[in-house]
């Protein structure tokens, strides 16, 4: 089992043709992902990859019943890709242009209240169920199936926790990045619901990073709602305030948003906290054994 | 991106929004020729550099004469300011803006944010004018008015209503206030922004509503389309090594400590800062050079880092996914020859082809220290600090 996407899923690329949508979709296919279709207004009916493309969404939806959308459309479009997707009916948007303005986002997510469809991102690496669906940048290799659920809001750290689990012989359900921007789609609370629902998911990785509250949230929700056994990290203990570090939403503003207050949140909450991120894979490893 | 004082309110002027009369000079004699332009009798002279906390410290000055607004001018022109929000050594002052004095009667406060919990831009008011904003929500948070704006349905008219009668607006003001709020919202959508504030907007004697000071900052997301506003940059302002990184595409920030970092992504950038923290090191730097890290941006990292003299050790910590850990060995080795890298190196590479990558970095006969994982990597470059 998994949350989000598995091997029946069927993924839509939105800007397929461009650089960075044929590098990654050409890595995605590699690993066994099903693209079904590849939109860029302009280049209908030709073939990219082996892959057909189509001018619009709602074309490449109805021909090929693709039911996710992977987004690596230049952000001064990709506010309007993303809502092109969620107009076209799929379920699922994954989103990972980075560099998107904030006030785009702030539109989408008004719209996407309107569909019954999920975003993940932008700015993220994407969502992979190892083994079955990978939909993103991440490294494939390092991922092994398993039992661990991943959420995070960081990628390269994102790789950090799977590549921990999967040397720790634990293998991982399903790891979702998040993102790193203020304005974003799936948050921790919403990846944490579909992780205790997942039979196969035994213990959740969290890593958060300074800005914002969502941590905060998460904690509570954990407390309330989680049962399965969680270990987070969050970076950024050293990071100055009023400084944005690197993404958009890493700035801590107004004595909120620090590493020490979502810290002792999450301890409260009872969650396993680790203050190294070389710690989270031996610690989820100690929950699951113990 | 942030502008000046003397920019956000020349911004406000042209969208309606009511301003004191000034002008901005860069030379006391410019600052007098302004207040004879500017008529009246009292005049507030003002530094401009990014940062608030200005009064505090000297940067905002009454002159009761031409004279007095000379003297003030010349006190801060080619001076550095250091406030609460620059750090000790400041920003340099090379222009006042010189404003006609208002007649205070009440002192309010009003911005407008991007809020990440309601997904929406937000407007935050209050009564208490003039203070630190932050310190007003921490001890007297009934006083702080919000709500939030739909983005397809922009200021409704009960929503500036509620606020200014919550602010205690005169019955007569309120239609005034309403427009400088839909004003405000309108400039805000314009121009990208991620804050505009103003505090104080003052009631004058007269019962009139003006901005006395006036504060924006742009979405740096959304520069590329707003040309006019990247014109209004001011590189003094910003730090001079981020500015450098900015040209080259990375993402740094300097910080206090002595060992550098060069990390791939940018929550295991902040990760390595602090395990570095955490094993008793001060990192000198928050450094993302991105998911590419071609030896091109490498070496303009290694550089950056070594403009920073204090910097006695580097930690490189790179977790190559997509790109190959023997072509960032690779880069790494380039670097350090070409540039002459004179303090230690210890690299953490983990991913494809890390074996080769490691093999690279032993071979080269560099001062490069390859670590086998975090931990290692942090107690290494600790040491090699020390």
């Amino acid at each position: 089992m998994s949350i989000l996407i598995d091997s029946n899923t069927r993924v839509v690329c939105q800007g397929l043709t461009g650089r960075q949508g044929s590098f990654h979709a050409k890595q995605c296919i590699e690993y066994g992902t099903r693209i079904v279709a590849g939109v860029t207004p302009g280049r209908g009916g030709e073939s990219h990859l082996g892959v057909p493309v189509f001018d619009t969404m709602p074309e490449a939806v109805r021909e090929t019943g693709a039911d996710v959308s992977m987004i690596f459309v230049p952000a001064p479009a990709a506010a309007d890709a993303i809502l092109a997707a969620a107009d076209a009916g799929v379920k699922l948007i994954v989103c990972i242009t980075e560099g998107i303005p904030v006030l785009d986002m702030v539109r989408v997510k008004a719209v996407l209240r309107e569909h019954d469809c999920r975003l993940i991102g932008p700015n993220c690496p994407g969502v992979i169920t190892p083994g079955q669906c990978k939909i993103g940048i991440m490294p494939g290799f390092i991922h092994q199936p398993g039992r661990v659920g991943i959420v995070s809001r960081s990628g390269t750290l994102t790789y950090e926790a799977v590549y921990q689990t999967t040397q720790q012989g634990l293998g991982q359900t399903t790891c979702v990045g998040i993102g790193g921007d203020p304005v974003r789609g799936m948050n921790f609370i919403d990846c944490l619901e579909l992780f205790e629902q997942d039979p196969a998911t035994e213990g959740v990785i969290m890593v958060g990073e300074i800005g914002g509250t969502d941590e905060e949230a998460a904690a509570r929700y954990i407390q309330e709602h989680v049962s399965k056994p969680v270990v987070a990290y969050i970076a950024g203990v050293t990071a100055p305030p009023g400084k944005r570090m690197g993404h958009a939403g890493a700035i801590i503003s107004g004595g909120e948003g620090t590493a020490e207050a979502k810290y002792a949140a999450l301890d409260s909450a009872g969650v396993k906290t680790v203050r190294s991120p070389a710690e989270l894979g031996s610690a989820m490893a100690a929950l699951l054994a113990g | 991106m942030n502008l000046h004082e003397y920019q956000a309110k020349q911004l406000f002027a042209r969208h309606g929004i009511p301003v004191p009369a000034g002008e901005v000079a860069t030379t006391p004699a410019q600052a007098v020729a302004a207040a004879e332009r500017l008529g009246g009798k009292v005049w507030v002279v003002k530094a401009q550099v990014h940062a608030g906390g200005r009064g505090k410290v000297g940067g905002v000055k009454l002159a009761k004469s031409h004279d007095e607004v000379g003297q003030h001018a010349a006190a801060m022109l080619g001076t550095r300011l250091a406030t609460k929000q620059t750090g000790p050594q400041g920003l340099p002052v090379n222009m006042v803006y010189v404003e006609s004095g208002s007649d205070i009667a009440r002192e309010l406060y009003l911005s407008l944010l991007v809020d990440r919990s309601s997904e929406r831009i937000a407007v935050v008011a209050s009564a208490a004018g003039g203070m630190d904003i932050e310190e007003v929500a921490e001890k007297t948070p009934e006083k702080i008015l919000g709500l939030s704006i739909h983005p397809a349905a922009g200021v409704q008219g009960y929503q500036a209503r509620q606020v200014g009668y919550g602010l205690g607006l005169e019955h007569e003001q309120i239609k005034a206030f309403a427009g400088i709020l839909q004003r405000l919202y309108a400039l805000f959508c314009e121009t990208d922004a991620s804050l505009i504030e103003i505090n104080p907007l003052i009631v004058t004697g007269g019962g009139e509503m003006l901005a006395l000071d006036a504060k924006i900052n742009i979405e740096d997301n959304a520069l590329f389309r707003q040309p006019q506003l990247q014109a209004m940059r001011d590189p003094s302002q910003e730090d001079e090594t981020e500015r450098r990184a900015a040209e080259h595409d990375l993402n740094y920030v300097s910080l206090d400590g002595n060992i550098a970092c060069m990390v791939n992504g940018a929550g295991l950038a902040m990760a390595t800062m602090d395990l570095i923290k955490l094993h008793g090191g001060e990192p000198a730097n928050f450094l993302d050079v991105g998911g590419g890290a071609t030896p091109e941006r490498v070496a303009a990292a290694f550089k950056l880092i070594l403009s920073n003299r204090q910097v006695k050790a580097i930690l490189v910590n790179i977790f190559g996914g997509i790109v190959r850990c023997d072509l960032i060995a690779e880069g790494i080795i380039q670097a350090v020859r070409e540039i002459d890298v004179s303090v230690p190196v210890v690299a953490r590479l983990e991913g494809t082809n890390v074996e080769q990558g490691r093999a690279m970095l032993k071979e080269s006969g560099l001062d490069i220290t390859p670590a086998d994982d975090l931990t290692d990597a942090a107690r290494k470059v600790v040491a090699a600090a020390a």
